[in-house]
């Protein structure tokens, strides 16, 4: 009960939102929570660390730029062929990295983000240094107009809702179950007749595909894709989010999202000093707040209620059930 | 055979490829000693290297210390940064996942680059050439300092195998890899050895860095983008593989230098491409153990 009418509040937060702030900045924070659950499912349920997701980002924003710039299809379309780009390319990577484990796997995924970044660089279509330009806005289902970034804003708020929901239904599903057990105890699920290699290899693909589809939507937003996107930078970033959002919580990616965001938009016009706050900001989350601005929270939250469910357990030694 | 290249190009590429080999060797080497102690992936590697080449550069042009007195101060004063770091940041993470340990140092990285770019800007730095001149070969001309980066990084790599492989300080350090506990009832202080290990280990990166200082410009990103290269030729020697990670970064070295001579639009991918076909043919690393998968 209390969730939902939290989930009411949060929805009717997020319509009324583009009224009071800049559409852009927060189009932008949408990109990034999806991004953010992307990699939340690969680190926090999966327990893979991916040093290289950008690629899968970049990517996304490239293919569904170039759908956009030679084809009439439509945006949504466009958006979802990034996406499956993207997932394409995690088949291929992931098949290729499963194979070593641990933490090797971050320095393997660095690796190839970086070889993606350099064919991107290379490459015809993506404009190498200047970038893709001028992509345009096609009309969404083939008819609904989105060149306004304010009609624009709802399509992404929708998708962005879509994509958290779909992140929600594969943590909470049987195959998100055994994900999580793969991550603590990889022999022993093993052991039970799954094929661990095979079950991250999909969460893989998943991530990938996800990271594609915030990707895609970022080009959409911004009419233009660049290198940056693919950059290894950018990897780092989506780390520090899901960490400071709190790794493995589901909420945890939208908070770390949107307070790097603005962090950076507020930062933007101190060079240098960006790149030094957020590794102030990963170190201290490391060494401090290892679960994460809402991981802590909901730990604060236990505590309280223990503190207050205390007299309770006394009652519950004479026998009495306490009432919930 | 070569038709159309000239000896002059291949030479040169082939000495450029043996230099940035040589980097690559010295780099991926205390990575791997590093990784191989402590299992901790030291992300900051490319900052302690550039970071190196900025203390020669301070040191000449504000104390007017020259390159040959640099070449061991830079890397003691890497070492001994590196040896507080471990301390008071990578020791408290020691028990939990090694991924923390790799998050840590990538943030220190991010602050150290972040903080130098904000004191010195990106633009790289001149460095003066403590060896000018050269010979000529007949064939092509050799820079004197070039011969001397390969010349100093082999027999560094050569003595560090030996310390590593054939003293008694390198079977401690071998045997706290594979049992820390057994060796530590023998009254050795693991603990302490990776805080050398550590040191040593970021040492190297130093050295390298004053080493590369008068080839390449000192810049405050001159070592993250090299440090991903380093990465692959770790993973394509094999993790644990102390002596593989040097032989595989100069051979990787001179495959980029040919690569630039026959395919130039590959050289900036041809080390990636080499790791996937590795992972492809042998997951495990040419030179790793069958069990260390």
């Amino acid at each position: 009960m209390v969730r939902l009418l939290l989930l009411a509040v949060v929805a009717v937060l997020a319509i009324a939102a583009p009224f009071y702030f800049y559409s852009v900045t927060l189009m932008t924070v949408m990109c990034f929570v999806i991004f953010a659950c992307s990699f939340n499912l690969l680190l926090g349920y999966t327990g893979l660390l991916c040093f290289g997701h950008a690629m899968f980002f970049g990517g996304g924003a490239y293919i569904t730029g170039q759908i956009l710039k030679t084809t009439p299809i439509s945006t949504e379309l466009a958006i979802l062929g990034g996406g499956a780009a993207a997932g394409l390319l995690g088949l291929v990577i992931g098949y290729l990295t499963m194979r070593r484990q641990g933490i090797q796997f971050a320095m393997i995924t660095l690796a190839f983000s970086q070889f993606i970044y350099f064919i991107f660089l290379q490459a015809e279509f993506t404009g190498g240094e200047d970038g893709m330009q001028a992509i345009p806005r096609n009309d969404l289902f083939g008819f609904v107009d989105i060149t306004s970034n304010f009609t624009l804003y709802y399509v992404v708020l929708a998708i962005t809702a879509l994509c958290v929901f779909l992140y929600y239904r594969v943590v909470h599903s049987p195959y998100g179950e055994v994900l999580k057990a793969v991550r603590d105890n990889q022999p022993r699920v093993e052991s039970l007749g799954f094929d661990p290699e095979k079950i991250k290899l999909v969460a893989f693909i998943i991530s990938a595909s996800m990271a594609g589809v915030a990707g895609g939507m970022k080009a959409v937003v911004y009419q233009f894709a660049t290198l940056t996107d693919a950059s290894w930078p950018v990897s780092g970033e989506v780390i520090l989010m899901t960490l400071l959002g709190g790794l493995g919580t589901l909420t945890g990616p939208v908070f770390g999202a949107g307070i790097i965001i603005l962090l950076n938009d507020y930062l933007a016009g101190f060079g240098e000093w960006a790149l030094v706050s957020q590794g102030v900001i990963l170190l201290v989350v490391i060494v401090f707040f290892r679960r994460g601005f809402v991981g802590e929270f909901s730990a604060l939250a236990k505590y309280l209620r223990r503190r207050k469910a205390a007299p309770d357990a006394k009652a519950q030694q004479v026998g009495i059930e306490p009432a919930h | 055979m070569f038709e159309g290249i000239s000896t002059q190009l291949l030479f040169g590429q082939v000495l450029l490829g043996l230099i940035n080999g040589s980097f690559y060797a010295m780099l991926s080497m205390g990575l791997a000693i590093i990784f191989g102690l402590m299992s901790v992936v030291n992300f900051t590697h490319g900052a302690q290297y550039m970071l190196g080449a900025f203390i020669a550069w301070l040191l000449l042009n504000y104390l007017g210390i020259g390159y040959w007195p640099s070449l061991v101060l830079a890397p003691v004063l890497v070492a001994l940064t590196g040896m507080v770091l471990e301390r008071l940041l990578l020791r408290p993470l020691q028990g939990l996942d090694h991924l923390y340990g790799l998050l840590a140092t990538y943030a220190v990285a991010l602050i150290v680059e972040g903080l130098v770019r904000y004191k010195y800007g990106s633009t790289g730095l001149p460095y003066d050439n403590p060896m000018p001149g050269g010979i000529n070969l007949g064939f092509m001309f050799l820079p004197y300092y070039r011969l001397w980066v390969v010349v100093f990084s082999l027999v560094t790599c050569i003595g560090t195998w030996i310390l590593i492989e054939h003293t008694k300080l390198g079977a401690y350090l071998r045997a706290a890899n594979e049992k820390p506990q057994i060796v530590e009832t023998f009254g050795i202080n693991v603990p302490k050895m990776m805080t050398l290990t550590y040191g040593f280990g970021v040492g190297l990166a130093g050295l390298s860095g004053v080493l590369a200082a008068p080839i390449y410009q000192v810049s405050p990103s001159m070592g993250s983008s090299l440090m991903i290269v380093v990465f692959a030729v770790v993973v394509i020697g094999g993790m644990g593989s102390i002596v593989g990670a040097a032989i595989t970064g100069y051979m990787l070295g001179l495959v980029e230098g040919l690569t630039k001579v026959f395919y130039p639009e590959a050289a900036s991918v041809v080390i990636f491409m080499f790791m996937i076909i590795s992972l492809y043919l042998r997951p495990a690393g040419i030179f790793a153990d069958k069990e260390s998968v």
